[in-house]
């Protein structure tokens, strides 16, 4: 049951016998001013509610983000005393080839996997939008491996493109094509990395493509017939306007999670080969906790930070621009 | 962006309901067949060859070529699993984190969303938009300050470091918010006729009403507490507290030629969540167009 299934399915409420049986805390009693005690209490009663996942929420979130922006301030192993050094973190940011490079690990491999899980989606989307056999089976088989997690696909992704023992490498030489060294390999690393992403989330995009097609009124497509476009004008012309906002929002969406990649890095090449595959949230990892350099480590975060907004803003001002109601 | 959210909430349970939809229609053959049969197939075969690696004896993993389905079924994989690691250790501790990261959010965020929905109080909006905001900030940010945070509190290396992160969240608050502001306000007056305190009209009448959000934000903190590699990675290096994404990211790189039990490890970490999938795939599949938060 959904939500909103569920609004349906709850009964109006019998009305209120008289006005003389109204409720003692509504808090909307015009007749006399509450005194001070009532309302203190009534606010306590009322946070004795939201309390405890507040103060952990905002305790675990804004208190860390707040003092993130001052230790990249510092300079600071952990052990002895931090030292305040300004933006001096900052300005040797800029100037840092490792962190560049790491840049554009990261945008290689955005540039990977974002059209890719956006396509991909749209294509899965479509095929699984039909009634015929099997449908769910299809589904299911698609759907599954978006459970499986980073750690588990990092050692399957090790396994099958395996240069020596590798099924991917098995088919290719079945078909006479020579074998690649896919992870080992520094300019078909992140390839692999991206493949085994979109096969562990192409679900994602595709059940939000799902759903949006499903809310594409039908009238449109019969006009668009009657009009004498075929299928395939109007799937463009017809389909794929109306599927705007849901392409906005998976592409920010998607980009945000890829500029944010890790797990899979780590649990199948470790920033390599040569560091090929070091992205900025590794190089971030590295800095923090393997070097212990908290300073810097949090002025990278930062850096992400403003990335990330960046592309937020960027994204939504191009879709207002063109009209398209995203946000 | 709320908007966005509902919206695919909303559609996901028509397209999920949608095949089902019209069974007059007559089902003729179809040339998609063609096309989706191949992909599903992609889409297997990666399990596929984890169930078979997790069943093939340890020689033949190494074998050249080696062979797509093994000449006989071996558990030399699983018992090494057992035997050699602390497997059953770690699947317990993944277990008492999703448990508690379940059960925690189910009763924090719930009172938190019925707050922030129903209750009209100081501090209310501050509060809310406060929440909202944090959804912005990414974990990447966060991750430095909490480890030294934790470090001064005495819970790196140790189960609480894994547990405590995940005890409520800004998108479980927002989303039983979302779901108790569409329930009639009709409910609870009625309730507050007949006498029931806050506490009461809460537990007693808008809680029951409430199992679809309820399910909804238990998936997908399920999801994420039990597949969570990273956080673990940083606030534990004690074997005892590992969970199962960290146990398993450890094998990758000290038993790297072990195929057979890294593959049963990946099995032991993913069948209940792959059981899990088909048993609740309609609801998980709304919940998925609902969270994107996967990490």
């Amino acid at each position: 049951m959904t939500i909103r299934e569920q609004r349906e399915d709850v009964a109006p409420a019998p009305q209120p016998a008289g006005p003389a049986r109204r409720a003692p805390r509504g808090g909307r009693t015009p007749t006399r001013r509450r005194s001070r005690i009532a309302v203190l209490r009534e606010d306590l009663g009322a946070w004795l509610f939201v309390l405890p996942a507040t103060v952990l929420v905002l305790g675990l979130s804004i208190f860390p983000a707040i003092w993130a922006f001052i230790l990249s301030l510092q300079e600071w192993d952990g052990f002895t005393e931090p030292e305040f050094v300004g933006g001096e973190n900052y300005a040797e940011l800029v100037t840092d080839e490792d962190f560049f490079a790491a840049v554009q690990h990261t945008g290689l491999y955005t540039a990977l996997f974002v059209p890719m899980s956006v396509l991909a989606g749209l294509f899965l989307a479509v095929a699984l939008n039909r009634r015929i056999r099997l449908i769910g089976l299809y589904r299911t088989a698609i759907f599954v491996p978006f459970v499986a997690s980073a750690a588990a696909t990092g050692i399957l992704s090790t396994y099958l493109f395996s240069p020596q023992y590798g099924l991917v490498n098995n088919v290719l030489r079945s078909i006479g094509l020579p074998a690649q060294k896919w992870l080992e390999d520094p300019s078909q690393a992140m390839l692999v990395i991206a493949l085994m992403s979109l096969w562990g989330q192409a679900a994602f995009t595709t059940v939000l493509y799902l759903a949006a097609l499903q809310d594409v009124p039908t009238e449109l497509l019969e006009a668009a017939r009657l009009d004498g476009a075929n299928r395939w004008q109007a799937f463009w012309r017809v389909v794929w306007p109306q599927l705007a906002p849901v392409t906005i929002f998976t592409t920010i969406w998607q980009t945000i999670g890829a500029i944010q990649l890790f797990d899979l890095v780590y649990t199948t090449t470790r920033g390599g080969p040569l560091d090929a595959t070091k992205t900025i949230v590794y190089y971030l990892w590295e800095q923090a906790f393997r070097k212990l350099e908290f300073g810097y480590g949090s002025a990278v975060a930062y850096a992400l930070f403003g990335l990330t907004l960046l592309i937020t803003i960027g994204v939504v001002v191009y879709s207002r621009r063109r009209g398209m109601e995203a946000f | 962006m709320t908007a966005i959210l509902d919206r695919a909430a909303s559609a996901g349970t028509q397209a999920a309901a949608g095949p089902r939809g019209d069974r007059r229609r007559r089902r003729r053959p179809s040339g998609w067949h063609l096309v989706l049969a191949p992909i599903a197939l992609l889409f297997v075969i990666p399990f596929f060859q984890m169930f078979m690696a997790a069943l093939s004896p340890a020689e033949e993993l190494i074998a050249f070529p080696p062979p797509f389905i093994p000449s006989r079924l071996s558990l030399d994989g699983f018992v090494a699993l057992f035997t050699t690691t602390d497997v059953l250790t770690w699947l317990l501790n993944t277990v008492i984190v999703s448990g508690s990261a379940i059960a925690s959010h189910l009763i924090l965020c719930s009172l938190a969303g019925y707050g922030f929905a129903r209750l009209r109080f100081h501090g209310r909006t501050v509060g809310i938009f406060a929440i909202i905001a944090t959804i912005m900030i990414p974990t990447q940010l966060l991750m430095i300050p909490t480890y030294i945070l934790f470090a001064r509190l005495g819970l790196i290396d140790g189960l609480g470091a894994a547990i405590v992160p995940w005890l409520a969240s800004a998108f479980g608050i927002f989303l039983m918010r979302q779901f108790f502001l569409s329930i009639p306000m009709e409910i609870e007056e009625a309730g507050r006729i007949d006498g029931a305190n806050r506490w009461q009209v809460f537990w007693h009448l808008v809680l029951p009403l409430a199992k679809p959000a309820l399910a909804t934000l238990a998936i997908f903190t399920l999801l994420s507490s039990w597949n969570d590699l990273v956080w673990p990675l940083i606030a534990i290096n004690n074997e005892d507290a590992f969970t199962l994404q960290l146990g398993l990211a450890h094998f990758q790189s000290t038993r790297r030629t072990q195929w057979e039990l890294l593959m049963a490890g990946n099995v032991a970490a993913t069948l209940p969540l792959i059981l899990f999938f088909l048993v609740a795939q309609k609801q998980f599949v709304q919940t998925m167009t609902l969270s994107g938060l996967k990490g």
